[in-house]
């Protein structure tokens, strides 16, 4: 496992976020939001309770449309306006709540929504072998058996499906929100090493995180969200924990961060 | 019928120190198999344990009360008659109840659909298999109507079934007018309640049957094995097997020996009835079981949200379940009318749904959505029948049977409401 790299910002990003706003009927949630997320890098997204980071997710995700800007993929403009076109384009998205089904196992979750079939009749041989694939490529220890239900595992475990779902179908973008908050110590461990071997694989990551020490652990970019507006996207080298933590909850940091003014407009 | 492919696995958490991917095991032992077993019924999860229990001892009682009639050949092609519209109204039923609905209106859908199917047959002379056909697109169409309301408009399905309920009987009322019934006497329709399969025609199809279950059992088992799934032991498979051989047997034993009342006539053979139910039950128990169809069903019962975000059309899946449980009203309704002869007004209404409902519910399907299957409502609809046979026997009064009706329900809604708060707090 590589140490967090810091690379040049060279080539295209997998995705690119330029202005993009979004509003709850009269609340506005995210302002003119830019995001660059690059392939094989882990890019932290950080940010308050309500900062909007779960929203600008579903934006990516399609299942909250945006009102305007531009979303690129891979350098071309997207429109995705659901699950099936996050996932066309190599899209996967673990969100907050897992949604998993928990009367369904392991591997049923894993393939739901893209079933394989040989006619009409579900293909379980090719379905839990390429499972049982995925997750020992991935190292997931603990999982006693590929056709547990999903209701019998542990938190880790459970978030390890979930992630290893979004492995599963070749994504190039992996979106992690808050993986490791429920977790204890062995679990989130775990975690967090799946996390930095998926960016080691090639993968496009963006991990949302509250807890700075895995912030700095696993991530290369780090990008901080303050009411709605990105503080800052930049190389983790070039900020302490200190300043991040600025950025998060006054928006600014020294030079870094939003606008003195706009930061005042802001707060009032 | 046949079980997913669930490996055995126990209730414990994997503790300690992760130890590498071999914790994932394909197979148990025999005793690590019931214990897991037990471990399931232990954790909430008490599959047809219930049921079974419940035709058993019904079973003994009715025999203990009534022992010169209950457990005779005659009885139970009765009984087999008397639980086939229930048990095809609760198939539907089970595809509603996995999502979390209900459909309260599948009763007087069964009349309704009946009803068509009578007067094309009474007033206009149409052949049976327009009538039957025209009884069945009825089915799909006010499938397709209850479902829309709910999926669509969103309207909550106790609301729409509730007033359908009562608009559907007016429906039935206004086609066959106040006080009147009308015939069914077309010999096809009335065949499937009426006539036997012949004896040899019934063995043949018995031996059909085991075999054909024995041969996709053992092959999805070896299977299983060589490519290095998760699989049951083997005994566990056959033992599986010999029941269902057992059970089979037994019941074309006994519908095959002649039960005519009078000396010089013979009256032997399983009834149409069985098989169809038996059609049904493999039909539908592939269509949930192994396509992506059935697994998004569970899925949407499971947690909706989690199958909208995987790109399962939640709509679309409500939509057809209602038009598959009324579908199977209009086949349940059809025979029903076979049975009875007739169609009437209130055909469908009365303890039509509440003995479907309960009959799955008994059977082991959750009302909370997410858990359930076909054969459930062949054993619970069994238990059902059997109660409403028992009590026909033994002469209690209709005040009496309603109670009691009432309180099977009640009870089969308890356990299935405990089971599930023991299965949170367990974690299974
Ligand atoms: N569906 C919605 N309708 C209206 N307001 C919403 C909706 N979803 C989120 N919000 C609001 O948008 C803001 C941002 O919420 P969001 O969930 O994106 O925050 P977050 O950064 O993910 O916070 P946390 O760290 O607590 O997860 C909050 O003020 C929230 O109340
Ligand atoms: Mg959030």
């Amino acid at each position: 496992m590589s140490a967090p790299t810091d690379r040049p910002e060279d080539g295209t990003p997998t995705l690119e976020l330029r202005g993009v706003n979004k509003s709850f009927g009269a609340i506005q949630v995210l302002h003119d939001v830019h995001l660059k997320v690059y392939p094989g890098q882990v890019t932290a997204l950080v940010g308050d309770n309500g900062a909007g980071k779960s929203t600008l997710i579903k934006s990516i995700a399609g299942i909250h449309p945006i009102d305007s800007g531009d979303v690129l993929f891979e350098g071309r403009p997207v429109t995705v306006t659901g699950p099936r076109d996050a996932a066309a384009l190599g899209i996967e998205i673990v969100y907050q709540d897992l949604a998993l089904c928990d009367n369904l196992d392991v591997v049923q979750n894993m393939f739901l929504g893209r079933e394989r079939k040989t006619g009409v009749v579900l293909d379980e041989i090719s379905m839990e072998q390429a499972a049982r694939d995925t997750l020992s490529k991935l190292s997931v220890r603990t999982l006693k058996s590929v056709r547990q239900l999903v209701s019998s595992l542990s938190g880790g475990q459970r978030q390890t499906v979930a992630i290893a779902k979004a492995v599963l179908w070749e994504s190039k973008l992996v979106v992690l929100d808050e993986p490791t908050a429920a977790l204890g110590v062995a679990q989130t461990r775990q975690v967090l090493d799946l996390v930095r071997r998926l960016a080691d694989t090639g993968h496009a990551v963006v991990f949302i995180s509250h807890n700075m020490v895995d912030v700095f652990e696993v991530s290369d970019r780090v990008a901080a969200l303050y009411l709605g507006r990105m503080a800052a996207d930049i190389p983790i080298s070039q900020v302490n924990r200190g300043e991040v933590i600025e950025l998060i909850t006054a928006g600014r940091s020294g030079n870094l961060g939003i606008a003195p003014a706009e930061a005042a407009a802001v707060e009032v | 019928m046949s079980s997913t492919i669930s490996a055995p696995t126990s209730s414990q958490e994997p503790g300690g120190a992760p130890s590498g991917f071999e914790a994932d095991r394909t197979s148990d032992s025999l005793g690590a198999s019931a214990r897991a077993y037990v471990d399931r019924v232990r954790g909430g999860d008490l599959g047809a344990l219930p049921a079974i229990l419940g035709i058993v001892v019904l079973g003994l009682l009715f025999f203990a009360l009534r022992p010169e009639t209950f457990l005779t050949p005659r009885n139970m092609a009765n009984l087999a008659d008397q639980a086939a519209p229930i048990i095809i109204l609760a198939m539907g039923l089970v595809f509603i109840l996995l999502l979390g609905e209900i459909d309260l209106s599948a009763g007087v859908v069964s009349g309704v659909c009946a009803a068509v199917m009578a007067k094309l047959l009474a007033d206009a002379g149409a052949p049976w298999y327009v009538a039957v056909l025209a009884a069945i697109v009825t089915g799909v169409a006010i499938g397709l109507f209850t479902g829309s309301l709910v999926g669509m408009i969103g309207i909550p399905s106790f609301v729409v079934t509730l007033a359908l309920f009562l608009g559907w009987q007016g429906f039935t009322l206004r086609l066959i007018g106040e006080g009147g019934t009308v015939p069914v006497r077309d010999p096809v329709i009335s065949a499937i309640s009426d006539r036997n399969l012949p004896v040899t025609l019934g063995w043949i199809l018995a031996l059909l049957v085991i075999a054909l279950y024995a041969a996709l059992q053992l092959n999805r088992w070896r299977t299983q094995r060589t490519k290095g799934l998760a699989h049951q032991p083997l005994a566990v498979v056959l033992v599986r097997i010999a029941v269902i051989a057992a059970i089979v047997l037994l019941v074309t034993a006994v519908l095959s020996v002649d039960r005519a009342p009078a000396v010089g006539v013979v009256l032997a053979g399983i009834p149409y009835a069985v098989p169809l139910v038996i059609l049904l039950l493999l039909l539908l128990t592939f269509v949930l079981g192994r396509t992506s169809f059935g697994r998004h069903v569970y899925a949407v019962g499971g947690n909706a949200e989690a199958a909208r975000r995987a790109g399962i059309n939640v709509t679309k899946i409500r939509v057809a379940v209602f038009v598959i449980g009324s579908t199977l009203a209009a086949i349940s309704g059809i025979v029903a009318a076979a049975r009875l002869g007739s169609v009437a007004p209130g055909s469908g209404g009365g303890n039509t749904l509440l003995y479907a409902v309960g009959a799955a519910v008994i059977g082991g399907t959750s009302l909370f959505g997410g858990r359930g299957r076909v054969r459930d409502a062949v054993l619970g609809g069994l238990v059902v029948a059997i109660i409403a046979n028992g009590l026909g026997l033994l002469g209690t009064e209709a005040y009496l049977n309603f109670i009691i009706t009432g309180g099977v329900l009640l009870l089969a809604a308890s356990v299935d409401a405990l089971a599930r708060r023991r299965a949170a707090a367990t974690g299974h």
